[in-house]
Parts: structure tokens; sequence; C-alpha cells
């Protein structure tokens, strides 16, 4: 075991190491102040100096890019770290509900599961040491003022790093001595404390990006440290990208382990493994799209959160530039909303009953396409002059008012209310309900449906096309919640209406082949998105290292070109693709055994079947 | 091995599909913001406006909330000038200032002195602008850029530009001040004639000078434009016999330029 633990221990050597290095400085000029140094010389050495004020050659540079260079090993680093950090917690579940029915097929998927991650954390943490080398390296003082800011801060995320380690190889490699009865509560226990830890790793290093993005705890003028270390944590923006991370880890890790059921799934000989893998991406898929749904409201948080700390910043991300990435984005949740509804729409082929609900996939896939049209539309192009005249204006006078923000909101809320419809239909799929409300009830969902999307549709109107700018917002409210009270009420009507319900045989493995790519495209689709937001989030600092304290004098401080941020992530998605069908290779191997050789005399089983 | 490769192949096209999209969207690049040295100098009032257009849509970055989309005010879909002699007479109004350069000065430096209604942080009544302080990070415009963008802002519409032109660098660590003292501008042609000592060179009014050319009858030899340019620009075009050693006048307000130029169009005299 201790071999894969290899990795962790260099990248936190190397951490420390660099920490070490960086402090070296302080402690010669605290060895002078020991040595005799004047009075005032020495009160100035203790003094915090604040942020440095770099030029262009305080960086060193490789001959290439330092920013792609910190970019490409940053993003694999956090690919990486999303999907070790998320599969545990689904993971935990799993076993929880396998360990509560009794139904060992929950727990050896869980413990499958975990096999993906495994070999997933050790690639993160070369990363990791990567990272923190290339950023000691190219942005030295920029590292070193990080450091100083935070202290020993970094140290206990080292710790957290041991201990996360630690508990990760004990969960997995305890897995079957910890299996039935009280030894499971100590196995469950471990897995909690896992996600304790690993839910703490990401919260702190959090603080570091936004720390980056909207400092706190510091001196505005000249960047000293004035705070506590929790002040400095407790940024503006730091409880919303905790909720939004930690809801999109675990919406990549089911898209991730997903793609491995699929893939197993069409390697799979038997019909046995056939049902297996197909059961193991239903879950993946159900825990991805799952996670996914509230991500718009975290993300709408977190904007919110954004403009409120800086009004500028927010609208450089959605007004100025960085906007027209968010037609990227569009492209890319509806690809993914459209792959989870095609899953769930092919899925409904492994139970007879799914033929009642058949019809209703067409309407829902309108519904897709319609507000995928208008989420994609942009605001505007750049025209010519002459195409500027024929326009009468910049706005094109039919698709203009689709691309500003109403338009868009009413499109994804429709869009998420008929994602949970096709997931409602699914669930009913294998069921026949026998209470006798039962038309009641039916009458009721559809009722909320239609009011529900009355209200996303009418409030987005109003809001957004008949009153001053200032009260656009005020739409948003009346459309979240009708798609939490849809998703509520359609998870307790169903709850309800399920009692005594007659069940229907699911056959599972019993799927087309082509539902499959489905999980293929959710992984893609989420690590392209991931590299993307997490380019835009990264970019509204423009040229400051910490945003209005410390500026970016490197000679990579703009703002790309978009086909060059397109080109960067493809090429970080590319990469992970490789690493991940490495993992899935290895996770392959592991479960294989070689045949035998045969004894001396006796045919081997190949030799006989030639 | 087939079921790794088709659907490898189905990942790879999926990601450039994405990657083509960001093919098809306008190649805009976001510099940073271009530290250059305002070379006082040479500086005339048309490049101090121009440099203060420049700013308004970059360094500034005044136009990603002041534009169409009604983020903030579209200062350039009104008179700026006439509207602050409106604000600073309205009851909301909590600055200092008396005019109106002195009421663009302080909206850049103390946003939050006059809120126009509907553009206030939300939850403060339109008492807090969400607009950050321009010379404070992230903008931090110098006082000589501030100067630039009001300059601009009266000059779009034709007011009277009013700022003075910088002659110097502000000292070191000089904070800029709303509503601080300039020199005053030249109120008619003839103030704007003493001020730049055109009458050292020129037969001009009632003082005679052989150096350069008469403007008793410049009206009748040159048009409008032609005077205009030839005080911007003097070494463009030099008149015959007259030798080319007219300064540029830097310091020179747009108004002073307009005041003197009508001035000049007039002068139909006999030439000397």
């Amino acid at each position: 075991m201790w071999h894969r633990l290899l990795p962790a221990l260099l990248a936190a050597v190397l951490v420390l190491g660099c920490i070490e290095l960086l402090g070296a400085g302080t402690a010669q000029a605290l060895a002078a102040e020991q040595q005799g140094a004047p009075a005032e010389t020495a009160a100035a050495t203790r003094a915090d100096p604040g942020a440095p004020k770099l030029q262009r050659p305080d960086y060193p540079s490789l001959g290439v890019s330092s920013r792609t260079v910190v970019w490409i090993v940053a993003q694999m680093h956090l690919f990486f770290g999303a999907l070790v950090l998320a599969v545990p917690i689904f993971v935990l579940v799993i076993e929880l509900i396998g360990f509560k029915t009794g139904d060992e097929r929950y727990d050896d998927m869980a413990h499958e599961f975990m096999k993906v991650s495994l070999t997933a954390y050790a690639i993160t943490a070369l990363f990791g040491g990567t990272l923190a080398l290339a950023l000691f390296l190219l942005y030295p003082q920029f590292m070193a003022y990080l450091t100083r800011v935070f202290g020993s801060q970094v140290l206990v995320y080292a710790v957290l790093f041991f201990l996360e380690s630690l508990f990760l190889y004990v969960y997995y490699y305890g897995w079957d001595a910890l299996r039935y009865g009280n030894r499971k509560w100590v196995h469950l226990t471990l897995g909690l404390l896992l996600n304790a830890v690993g839910t703490t790793l990401l919260v702190v290093a959090n603080s570091w990006t936004t720390f980056m993005m909207a400092p706190s705890g510091l001196d505005p003028a000249t960047g000293a440290v004035t705070g506590s270390i929790w002040e400095i944590m407790k940024g503006p923006l730091w409880n919303p990208l905790n909720l939004h991370r930690f809801l999109a880890n675990i919406s990549f890790g089911g898209a991730v382990v997903g793609a491995y059921a699929a893939f197993k799934f069409l390697a799979a000989k038997t019909a046995a493994e056939k049902a297996h893998y197909d059961w193991m991406g239903y879950t993946s898929n159900f825990t991805a799209i799952l996670a996914f749904l509230p991500l718009p409201f975290a993300g709408y948080w977190m904007m919110a959160e954004i403009y409120a700390y800086s009004q500028q910043m927010g609208i450089l991300a959605m007004g100025g530039i960085l906007a027209w990435l968010f037609v990227i984005q569009a492209v890319l949740i509806c690809t993914i909303l459209l792959a989870g509804n095609y899953y769930l729409w092919t899925g409904m082929s492994r139970t007879e009953g799914g033929e009642r609900y058949r019809w209703l996939v067409k309407y829902i896939a309108i519904v897709l396409v319609l507000g995928f049209l208008v989420w994609v539309t942009p605001h505007n192009v750049i025209y010519t002059g002459a195409e500027i005249a024929r326009l009468g204006g910049g706005n094109h006078p039919v698709l203009g008012p689709l691309g500003i923000m109403p338009a868009k909101n009413i499109a994804v809320f429709l869009m998420l209310i008929y994602t949970f419809l096709s997931f409602q239909l699914y669930r009913r799929a294998d069921k026949v309900i026998t209470v006798a409300w039962r038309d009641w009830g039916n009458a009721l969902t559809i009722v909320v449906y239609i009011v529900a999307s009355a209200n996303v549709i009418l409030a987005g109107v109003y809001y957004g096309y008949f009153t001053n700018t200032v009260y656009k917002v005020g739409s948003s409210v009346i459309q979240v919640m009708s798609t939490v009270v849809v998703i509520a009420s359609g998870v307790t009507i169903d709850t309800l209406m399920f009692r005594g319900a007659k069940t229907l045989p699911v056959y599972w493995g019993k799927v087309p082949e082509r539902s499959q790519y489905a999980l293929f495209a959710l992984p893609v689709a989420f690590t392209w998105l991931m590299a993307l937001m997490g380019y835009i989030r990264s970019s509204v600092r423009t040229h400051w290292h910490v945003y209005t304290v410390m500026k970016d004098n490197s000679p990579d401080n703009f703002i790309p070109a978009l086909a060059t941020v397109g080109n960067v992530v493809t090429g970080v998605t590319l990469l992970f693709l490789v690493f991940l069908l490495f993992i899935f290779w290895i996770a392959n191997l592991s479960s294989t055994r070689q045949v035998p050789p045969a004894p001396a005399g006796i045919p081997a089983a190949g030799d006989a079947a030639a | 091995m087939k079921a790794l490769a088709r659907p490898l192949l189905f990942s790879i096209v999926l990601i450039l599909a994405f990657a083509s999209v960001t093919y098809l969207l306008p190649q805009m690049k976001g510099e940073a913001p271009d530290e250059k040295e305002v070379n006082l100098t040479d500086l005339t009032m048309d490049g101090y406006v121009s440099l203060g257009e420049e700013l308004f849509a970059g360094k500034g970055t005044c136009t990603l909330c002041h534009n169409k989309l009604a983020r903030a005010p579209d200062l350039l879909a009104y008179d700026v000038v006439k509207t602050s002699l409106e604000r600073i007479a309205d009851a909301r109004y909590a600055g200092k200032a008396r005019d109106d350069e002195s009421y663009l000065r302080e909206s850049m430096l103390q946003p939050s002195a006059y809120v126009v209604k509907g553009f206030g942080k939300k939850g403060t009544d339109d008492t807090e602008s969400p607009m950050p302080a321009v010379d404070q990070p992230p903008i931090q415009l110098s006082e000589i850029e501030i100067g630039a963008i009001i300059a601009y802002m009266q000059n779009k519409d034709g007011n009277t530009v009013t700022v003075a032109l910088p002659r110097a660098a502000p000292a070191a660590g000089k904070k800029a001040e709303g509503g601080g003292a300039q020199p005053a501008p030249a109120r008619s042609a003839e103030a704007v004639i003493a001020k730049f000592g055109c009458a050292a060179c020129h037969d001009v009014l009632t003082t005679r000078s052989p150096i350069g050319p008469s403007l008793t009858d410049v009206g009748k030899r040159l048009g409008v434009e032609q005077i205009r340019n030839s005080i911007i620009d003097p070494k463009a075009v030099i008149a015959e016999g007259f030798p080319p050693v007219m300064p540029d006048f830097p310091a020179m307000t747009l108004t002073e330029l307009d005041l003197l130029v009508r001035f000049l169009e007039q002068q139909k005299g006999a030439a000397r």
C-alpha cells in the first residue's frame, strides 16, 4: 500500500520544500536583526511589506507562455482533484444503501467506483506537485506573497493531504475486510472521515482562489495582512464557490464513472456483465444529473455575489469579452441536458411500461431543442456596415430580444423542468400505480407543470421586457421557485402514488448500445465546461494576480482571443481523456487474471478452442 | 478494442465540435491597460480630448457599464454638461461641485455623491453607487487621465471644454481632488490673442508685427478649417515669404480655439 502513497508524499515534500525556500529570505532578515541591525531596520523587516509591485523582468521565463503552462497543469489537477473528491461522496451513499437494503450489488458497485477514484488519486497528486513546482518556478514572488498571506494554513493543507491519503487507502483496501456487521460501520465511518477531510481540502484550496478574486483581511492600499487567517479565507466569494464546486464535482465525478460503466458495458461479453454495467451506468447518470440540476442556482448565487463585490467584475464576465464564452457554455450545457434526457428515454426500453410514456418524448425534445436555440442565440454579432444598414440597427429585430438574459432564463428553466419530467417518466416506467386517487394525482402533476411553465414564461417576459433594468432580476426568484416546486411536488406526489404500486420487471442490459454514447457525451461536455468556466472565473481578475491589490505585469497579463481559449480548453480535455483511458485500462487490468499455464501434456484452453 | 475505439472517436469529434464554436465567435482580445506616458510638451487640446475618448473605452473601462444596455446611464446618449448642472440643482445631490467640470470629476472620484435613480446598489434606495472610484484599483486613473475624460465628455456635445491642458505631471502621490481649481480659460477672442501672444508676430487688432502674415484679412484668404488647422498645426502649411517659427499652443482649450477661429474668420479687412 505504501508504494501507492509515494506520489502523494512526493507532492507534499515538493510543496513544503518550496515554502521552506521562500521562507529563507525572512529567516535571513530575522538573523540580521538578531546580529544587531538598527532597531528601525528590524521593525521594518518585521512589518508586512504588502503585495510586491512586479515589473516584467521579475517574471522568469522558460521560453513558452508561463500562463499556459500553469493553466494546463492547474486544470489537469482540478479535473482529477474533482474526481477523487467527488466519487467517495456518492460511493458512501451507495455503500450505505447497500448496507441498509442488504443488496450486495450496491456494495460491489461502490467498490468498483472507488477503483477508478483510487488510480485517479495518484495522478491528482502528481499534477498537484507539478503545479506547485510550476507556480513557484514561474511566479516566485507572487507565490511568496500568497505563502506569506496564508502562512501556516498551507501546512494545515499538507496535513489534510496526508490524512486524505491515509483514509482513502484504508477505505479502499479495507473494503472486503470490513464488509459485514459492526465492521461495516467502521468502514462507513472511514468513508465519512475520508469525505470530511476531502471536503475540508476542497474549501481550503478554494480560499486561495477566492482570495485572488476578492481579497479580504488586507490593507487594500498595500496588500499587507491586517486580519486573521479566518478573515483572509472568508472572502465574499468563498462560500458560493464552495457550494458550486461541491455540486459540480459530484456531477463531474458521476459523469466520469458513467463513462467507465459505458466502456465496460460495450466491452461486456456476457448478459450478466451487461446488466451490471448498465445498472452502474444508470446510477452514474442519475448521480450526475441529480447534482447538475441545482448547479444553475449555485452558479446564480456565485454571480450575484461577484456583482455585489464588484459590478465591474460581474459585467466583465457576463457582458464584456468573456460573455461570448457563455455562448459555448450554452452549447455545452444543452449537450449535457440532451445527453442526460436521451439516456433516460432510451432507458425506458428496459421495461415494457416505458411504452406508455414514449409519446411524450417528442414534446420534451421540442422544448429542449427550442430552449437550446434560444440559449445559444447571441445578443448581437459583429456586422459589416451594409448588414447593419439592412438590419436597421445593431440587433436583429426578431432574434435580438432572444439574445438577452430574460429569454435565456426562460429557456434554461424550462429545460430544467422538462428534464425533470423525463426523469419522472423514467421512474414511473416500471410501475403500475394502484392508489385510488391515481387520476387526481396525475391531474395535479399536470397542473403543476402547466402553472410552473406559465410562471417561468410570463415572469421572464414581464420582468425582462416590460420593466426597468433594475427589476429584471425580479423574474429569477419566481422562476427558481417554480422549478423547485415542480421538482419537490413531483417527488412528493410520486412517492405517495407509488405506495402499493405494481412493479414491472426491469431488464438491465436491455438497452441499445447507442444509449451508452450519451454516457460518453456527458463527461466530455462536463470536462470542457469545467475548463471553460474555470477559465472565465479566473479571467475576471484581468491584469491582477490578486484583484485590486497585486498587479500582474507578466507578458501574459491579457485576456487571450477566444479561439486561443478554445484551443487550450480542447487541449486539456483531450489530455484528460488520454489519462482517463489509462485509468480505465488500469482498473480493467486489475480485475484481469491470467489463465494459469496448463500442466505438461494437457492442452491449454486456448489451444483446445483453436 | 472496438469497445474503446468508437467511443474514443465519438468523444474526440465532440470535443472538436465544441472547439469549433470558439472559432465562430468574434476573436476579441482583452489587453491589460497601457500605462503610456502622456507627452505634455506636444499635447494639444484635440489630443487631450482624443486621449479622453481612448481612456473612456479603454483603461477607464467606462463603456463596460455606460452603454446602451442601461447598466449605468449611457453618457454618450445625452448632453452630460447640461445634465450635470441639473443634477447639481437636484435636492438629492450630496456633493460640493459648482459647475459641470467639478461635477464630472466628483462623479468619478465619489460616485455616490449623486446616484441616478434606478442605478444605485441594490437595497440602498439609490444612495450608494456600484461604480468604483476611478482613481482607486482596479481602474487607477491618474489626475491627467481623469481630466482627459472630462474634456472628452465636455467636447462630445459641442460644449465648452473648461479643463486646462496639463502642463506638468502632478507630484508623485498627489491624489486627484474633486472640483480642483484650474487656470481660468480665456472668455473672448481678444483675451485669447492676449493670452497666447499672437500680436507678437502678427498684425491683429491694433498691433502690427512683420514676423508673421497679417491676420487682419485672414478671413478673406483662408477658410474656417484652414484657419483652425494653421493654429493646431502651424508648420503644416507655411505662408509664402514668412519663416516657419510659429509655435504649437498645447495649452489652448477647444473653447479658446473656437473663439479665436470665429474671430479670425471675420477679419476681412485690407492687408497691410
